[in-house]
């Protein structure tokens, strides 16, 4: 069935029917909560229409495991059995940090479209849209840690802290997750095209991963940057999966990761609903 | 007429040295369909985006239905609705998918918002395009699910931009139906459009706007009427005599004579018919052969393009700017 037979076969609008559709109801706004789950399902739908956007939660992480373990594990540690126990959780880490970067591309690429314009007219709580993406990203995220998780246990991986470890850290992640997309949904709105988004995306991306603990421990750095490795929120946040995966509880540390995760939504989201608001 | 649907007061918006909207003043009031009519980048888009709350003005004041867009956008976006000239639908979902959503974020339970959905669907010609994705509608179809889209909650006020540019004349049929239909239903309209036609044959009063400036406004009559009476239109038995028959007519009626896209005809637009008749008897003396010749009411077209003449000749001044 094709577009034109499917429009010759169909009856044109009859007045009839746009009267009884123009009586319809005015039911009453409904709350943040539910508009932004709403805008997160739209995400979804998204993704069961277009699969292809999640080959950057598949391939990154599968390349990304496979290729630190097998070029470092046997400098770095001795063998890479035992790399793969400390680099693994760090991995993980990286691997959610880089898929956050997606979300102000494809926001970019979405908020050009004129349907953003008919969101930003409809008398709904005014973030929804952008929260209701970031909701649906948690779900590239869990994605990208169930690859990750998953192929680390077919490697060898064996995490001390058991099942209860491994969800309590990637809970964790996704919280951080979810609030370090606000600096890329800033970022989306004040670059213009989604290949900017990306570049600036990457120039942020590497330091912040490569300067922290994920890959090696940071005796070995100079102090300088082992200062710098120290304030790096994606440290604490390895320090934290690392803790839980492996059976421990580094209370501090997770104190540590949340109010990082508090201080990113208070400072980049209320800059986000500014640049959206003014958004021409 | 009632109360004012729209009211707009030295309305401004530049976008760093161009002035898309510079000093537009509307008065629309509520019911029947207000055409605003411009050529490419007239400010026409600009100009809705500021009423329906998505651009603030740099200057001036917009009240719609009485709200003001800015301090009042909220009341302002409960009752109205936006259909923007370009893809105001997520062409990546399907059309129920789109309709759903959108009853979701207006308050419809999702069983209600179902059968909203599907009323409107039906209502539109597209079950059964119900579970395709948007992308894959044909153009008519597409703009069927646009304006759907906009009555999820039936507004008072709908803002359709363009609504049919690029249809094929079926579909356009089908949009003025629906946009009549609107109106008798009481719904107030506001379109843009680049047809002239278009806005002759729906709009009760038109504005038509060029450079962000409103240039004319009134009735398609009142603006037929405001360029004069209308125009004369000739044809001859020869071509080669137009050259010839253009002076003539020029300097009988006082007005330059146009030659048509027909190698033998010409027209002329006309501000005393009385000066007709000599014209006509002019060219006899001349030695022209005419074959047909008519009097006609000016067309929207010659409105416009006696109007936007006028714009065209100031157009070094506002680039200056
Ligand atoms: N977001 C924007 N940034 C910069 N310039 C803009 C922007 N939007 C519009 N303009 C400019 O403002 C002018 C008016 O544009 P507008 O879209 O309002 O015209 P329009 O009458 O809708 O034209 P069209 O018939 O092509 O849709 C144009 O010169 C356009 O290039
Ligand atoms: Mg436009």
């Amino acid at each position: 069935m094709n577009a034109t037979s499917a429009e010759q076969a169909s009856a044109p609008v009859t007045e009839d029917a746009l009267r009884s559709v123009l009586a319809g109801e005015r039911p009453s706004s409904p709350g943040p909560v539910l508009t932004s789950l709403t805008f997160g399902w739209r995400a979804l739908l998204k993704i069961k229409h277009v699969p292809e956007q999640l080959v950057d939660v598949t391939m990154f992480p599968i390349m990304f495991t496979l290729m630190f373990t097998y070029l470092f594990g046997g400098a770095l540690a001795g063998s890479t059995q035992e790399y793969l126990q400390f680099l693994l959780p760090g991995i993980l880490v990286q691997a959610n940090v880089m898929i956050t970067m997606n979300t102000g591309i494809t926001l970019n690429t979405d908020i050009q479209k004129g349907v953003f314009d008919r969101f930003r007219s409809l008398p709904v709580w005014r973030p929804s849209p952008l929260v209701g993406a970031l909701l649906g990203d948690v779900m590239r995220y869990s994605i990208g840690s169930a690859i990750v998780i998953t192929l680390g246990l077919v490697l060898g991986f064996r995490p001390e802290g058991g099942a209860v470890g491994v969800v309590l850290s990637v809970a964790l992640l996704l919280v951080f997750s979810f609030c370090l997309s606000w600096l890329w949904t800033m970022l989306s709105l004040i670059l213009r095209t989604p290949n900017s988004v990306a570049g600036v995306s990457m120039m942020v991306m590497f330091p912040l991963t490569f300067v922290s603990n994920i890959f090696v421990d940071p005796k070995t750095m100079p102090g300088w940057m082992q200062a710098v490795v120290e304030v790096n929120p994606i440290t604490h946040l390895a320090t934290v999966v690392r803790g839980l995966m492996h059976g421990s509880v580094p209370a501090g540390e997770i104190g540590w990761v949340l109010a990082s995760s508090v201080l990113l939504v208070a400072v980049f989201g209320p800059i986000t609903m500014v640049l959206y608001r003014n958004k021409k | 007429m009632g109360k004012l649907a729209i009211e707009t007061r030295g309305l401004k918006k530049s976008f760093g040295k161009t002035h898309a909207v510079a000093g537009v003043d509307l008065a629309v009031s509520a019911g029947g369909v207000y055409g605003v009519l411009g050529p490419n980048g007239a400010g026409k888009t600009t100009t809705i985006r500021i009423l329906a709350t998505l651009l603030r003005p740099d200057a001036g004041e917009a009240q719609v239905l009485g709200y003001d867009v800015v301090r009042d956008a909220r009341s302002v976006r409960t009752r109205v609705s936006l259909t923007g000239q370009f893809a105001s639908v997520d062409e990546d979902l399907t059309g129920v998918e789109n309709l759903l959503l959108l009853a979701r974020l207006l308050g419809y339970s999702r069983p209600r918002g179902r059968r909203r959905a599907a009323d409107l669907l039906d209502a539109f010609g597209l079950a059964n395009a119900a579970d395709r994705q948007v992308k894959k509608y044909s153009g008519g179809m597409r703009r069927r699910i646009d304006i759907a889209a906009s009555l999820v909650v039936p507004p008072e006020l709908i803002f359709l931009d363009e609504p049919t540019t690029g249809l094929d004349p079926r579909s356009r049929n089908q949009v003025w139906e629906i946009v009549r239909g609107l109106v008798a239903e009481g719904t107030t309209v506001l379109l843009t459009t680049q047809y002239l036609d278009e806005a002759d044959q729906l709009a009760d009063r038109i504005a038509v706007i060029d450079h962000g400036k409103v240039i004319a406004e009134g009735s398609s009559g009142q603006l037929k009427a405001s360029v004069g009476a209308g125009s004369l239109h000739v044809r001859l038995r020869s071509p080669e005599q137009r050259a010839e028959a253009e002076r003539v007519l020029a300097a009988a009626l006082d007005v330059p004579a146009e030659p048509s896209a027909d190698p033998v005809a010409l027209s002329a637009r006309i501000s005393d018919p009385e000066r007709v008749a000599r014209a006509l008897a002019e060219l006899s003396r001349s030695g022209i052969d005419v074959t047909e010749f008519a009097l006609g009411q000016p067309s929207l077209d010659e409105v416009f393009l006696a109007l936007t003449g006028h714009a065209a000749e100031e157009t070094p001044q506002e680039d200056a700017t």
